[in-house]
């Protein structure tokens, strides 16, 4: 059988797929009845019509009449060159201070794209740091641990 | 006249020397994220929620509804001048307004879809200033019954919004509500979903939501296409329209505020919804509907006059019902509660330097629109210039600092990066995140007043259609989805775009 539209067939897998997740746990929670509701009634009852409701749409996706739709392909390098360094931030921030880490996300997501030059990255990064600084250290007074923490000068 | 005492005291919080540095700082903003194509106010609010905190209240909700109109001024400029709508309620202005820019008349159009703004804007703040008071009073007749029934029709609004399927839209609000069910049950302390994980007992926060997917994937979507961007900036010509401009353009900036102001109100309604609705009304109406698409001076005032309108009256569900009417909103609602402000009629009451004061300061915004976006159009068109390169990065940091003093813990950066992951493949699968969004706030607030009027009925689930307030909203409701599920309804929608 040919998947007629691919975005609608894997949206609706999808769905189905986090319905049964939540309802599947809300059932661990006590239901109680209507009238004393417990945690786990209200989640249950929407996991279930989000997994009917995600059927329809995957059913759909398989009639001949829908119309064909192609999922874009994924572009894996960017995702995680972007990504990748958001969460390499969260782990630096703290060992490296807000500096560095903040000139490294700049210099390394710079990096995605195709037009990608160590000079204008380098000297972007290093604006990007003292606009930090002035916005969200001396402007708005959030704290960070500013500087490498086997420094010692936080 | 208990109107101008109301509008008296507005005047008095929003022209304090920090209200005005405000409300200029988020019109600025505002702009700027309106100007840049890739960029709009929903990451960027979800940015500056954290650094809100800092600010008094009134300064703080001042600045954020800046940046939420100015982006609609910022979004016709580069519709205009670039062909690429700055913001998505700028779509249909690209249209017209690009085409005039060909024409040789993009001063013109700045200037009109300027003027049409600015009146739309004052309209805008009469109405809910005007509006705001009365449907309050009524909200406070409204019972768990009837704020749950008011939430469906929200949703279902929101649905009408999405401009995909219907039904991955409903899935996708019903994802939210889910979503947001994440953390601990408020009536038994249960900590739902939570795995075991300290940080997801309080939940998921929805600016990390928010950033997720409308910033991180909207920057990966944008990194890894390659087209060059067309600038129109050569010749941007005079700005004053003639008096026949005027003359010609008049009757689309009345029929689009007046259009925008109605669609704005209503649950799910906001800039976008209004700004395709006053087009398709503009090009019905017009003796000679093939000149649109070709540079018709309507099809600019039109649709820019109705997305200034509905967007300042989107603030009326939000001020007098504490209903989030759109994923704005719904960040504004969280902004309020950061500071502890119960969203809702009694706000009117228990804070009204905040509410008047905010009324007022967005007149004052729009004022300084028309000042920033005019005589300074030079600057930001030098702003379309920044390559993209240069730009994501500093989005991404942005976000992350931003995501991360929140609670000031490195974990909701990875949530928002594992959102961002989230959003990208939903842009893939063409779901919308815009219902989800609004889902997410409105999950708690729902179940808890769901589970209250059932408490109340002893179990009755008649509760909510013998009840007659509750029974017409959600009526309304249900015609709104049987008008947009409707196939001739449908087809008419699709075919007024895809021509074009």
């Amino acid at each position: 059988m040919r998947i007629q539209s691919k975005q609608n067939f894997w949206s609706g897998v999808m769905f189905v797929f986090l319905g049964l997740f939540f309802a599947g746990f809300a059932v661990d929670y006590q239901m109680g009845t209507a009238a004393k509701m417990g945690p786990g009634y209200f989640p249950f009852w929407l996991g279930v019509i989000l997994a009917i409701l995600g059927a329809i749409i995957g059913i759909s996706g398989l009639s001949p009449k829908a119309e064909p739709t192609e999922i874009p392909k994924f572009n894996l390098k960017t995702t995680g060159v972007i990504l990748g360094n958001v969460v390499l931030f969260g782990i630096l921030l703290r060992p490296l201070g807000v500096y560095v880490s903040s000139f490294l996300l700049v210099l390394l997501s710079s990096m995605a794209s195709h037009e990608f030059k160590w000079k204008t990255a380098i000297i972007n990064g290093i604006c990007l740091v003292i606009a930090v600084h002035f916005i969200f250290i001396v402007g708005l007074g959030l704290i960070f641990p500013l500087w490498p923490s086997f420094l010692g000068l936080n | 006249m208990e109107v101008l005492e109301h509008l008296a005291l507005g005047f008095e919080t929003a022209l304090s020397f920090q209200n005005i540095i405000y409300a200029f700082l988020g019109c600025l903003i505002g702009t700027l994220v309106g100007v840049l194509p890739g960029l709009g106010p929903v990451p960027t609010i979800a940015m500056l929620l954290p650094i809100t905190y800092a600010l008094p209240p009134v300064a703080g909700l001042i600045m954020l509804a800046g940046i939420y109109y100015g982006a609609q001024y910022g979004g016709s400029t580069t519709a205009i001048l670039v062909n690429l709508p700055g913001e998505t309620s700028a779509v249909v202005t690209c249209l017209d307004g690009y085409q005039m820019a060909r024409n040789g008349r993009a001063g013109q159009a700045l200037a009109i879809a300027a003027i049409g703004s600015f009146f739309a804007g004052c309209v805008g703040t009469l109405l809910i200033a005007a509006f705001a008071p009365p449907l309050a009073e009524v909200a406070f007749q409204f019972g768990p019954a009837e704020y749950f029934s008011l939430m469906c029709l929200g949703l279902v609004g929101a649905v009408v919004l999405a401009s995909g399927s219907l039904v991955k839209a409903i899935c996708m609000i019903l994802l939210g509500l889910l979503i947001g069910m994440v953390g601990t049950d408020v009536n038994s302390g249960v900590a739902r979903f939570s795995f075991g994980i300290p940080e997801l007992t309080d939940g998921i926060d929805f600016a990390a939501v928010a950033m997720g997917v409308f910033g991180f994937s909207e920057i990966i979507n944008n990194v890894e296409q390659k087209e060059e961007r067309e600038v129109f900036l050569d010749k941007i010509g005079h700005l004053y329209p003639t008096w026949p401009d005027l003359k010609e353009a008049a009757p689309a900036i009345i029929r689009g505020t007046a259009i925008g102001s109605a669609l704005g109100i209503l649950p799910g309604g906001g800039a976008v919804m209004s700004s395709f609705a006053s087009y398709t009304v503009e090009k019905k109406l017009a003796k000679d509907p093939s000149s649109f698409g070709k540079g018709n001076i309507r099809g600019v005032a039109g649709p820019e006059s109705a997305n200034n309108a509905g967007s300042q009256t989107s603030f009326i569900p939000l001020l007098t019902l504490g209903i989030p009417g759109n994923a704005i909103m719904a960040l504004m609602v969280g902004a309020m509660t950061i500071h502890n402000i119960q969203p809702g009629p009694q706000v009117m009451t228990s804070n009204p330097d905040l509410f008047w004061g905010l009324i007022v300061s967005m007149w004052i915004g729009n004022l300084m629109l028309v000042i920033l976006n005019l005589p300074l159009i030079g600057i930001w068109v030098k702003l379309l210039k920044v390559p993209y390169p240069i730009l994501f990065p500093a989005i991404l940091l942005i976000c992350s600092i931003g995501v991360y003093t929140l609670n000031y813990n490195v974990f909701d950066i990875w949530m928002t990066a594992a959102f961002g992951l989230i959003g990208y493949t939903w842009s893939k699968l063409k779901c919308e995140g815009a219902p989800l969004l609004l889902g997410l706030v409105l999950g708690p607030m729902m179940e808890e007043n769901f589970r209250r009027a059932l408490l109340l009925s002893r179990g009755d689930f008649t509760t909510f259609v013998t009840r007659p307030l509750s029974a017409t909203l959600l009526v309304i409701a249900v015609i709104l989805v049987l008008i947009v599920a409707s196939p001739a309804i449908r087809k008419k929608r699709e075919e007024t775009f895809v021509e074009d």
